[in-house]
């Protein structure tokens, strides 16, 4: 049976890291950004489509990205299925923002 | 959609895959279980998770299941309970 990357329930996985860490800064935002997004008087979408992109990320990003980096791939994804931007915007943005970087 | 089970009832968790969203953990399907309590009809979130509105609502159960059940070995005082929407169980006769 195959199974999903997320569901691993059961599976040998080695101990559970649990140690707590001070929220970063980066991390704030993301979390902000997406309860914005999700919030039922915006209704961009629902916690279930937040969790269906999550865990319809490439196994390579799911394993490898941090938790909030997980959310930021999956809050990119679902903007652009509901039309808020489009990947070019996305893709212009950062470009520009490099720029600006690079000059300074 | 009605509840078709109430708490008490005897069900098994559907074993079947699926390559889209769905909330039943892997670990928990084909296994057998009973109902602990009906926490009503809620959208549902195999709908909701594609942009949909989640109708017709479907029951969501609390269903418990026996440790040795799930994992093959027992454990003493130790109960496995999972949140299981209607569409995901078939009763256990």
């Amino acid at each position: 049976m195959t199974r999903a990357v997320h569901d691993i329930g059961g599976l040998p996985a080695g101990p559970i890291e649990i140690a707590e860490h001070e929220r970063t800064f980066f991390e704030q935002r993301i979390d902000a950004m997406m309860r914005l997004l999700a919030h039922p008087t915006h209704g961009y979408y629902t916690v279930d489509a937040m969790r269906r992109a999550i865990e319809s990320l490439p196994r390579e990003d799911y394993v490898g990205l941090g938790y909030y980096e997980r959310w930021l791939q999956a809050m990119r994804k679902l903007v652009v299925e509901k039309g808020l931007v489009s990947e070019a915007d996305i893709e212009g943005k950062l470009r520009s923002l490099a720029n600006e970087a690079g000059q300074k | 959609m009605k509840p078709s089970f109430a708490p008490g009832d005897k069900v098994r968790v559907v074993a079947r895959e699926t390559a889209t969203h769905c909330r039943t953990p892997h670990y928990l399907r084909g296994k057998r279980g009973v109902v602990s309590r009906v926490f009503g009809t809620f959208p549902n979130p195999e709908q909701l998770a594609y942009h949909r509105i989640g109708v017709p609502h479907v029951p969501l159960y609390q269903v418990d299941f026996d440790y040795a059940e799930v994992w093959g070995k027992a454990a003493p005082n130790t109960r496995i309970s999972a949140d299981i929407f209607q569409h995901w169980l078939e009763a256990d006769r």
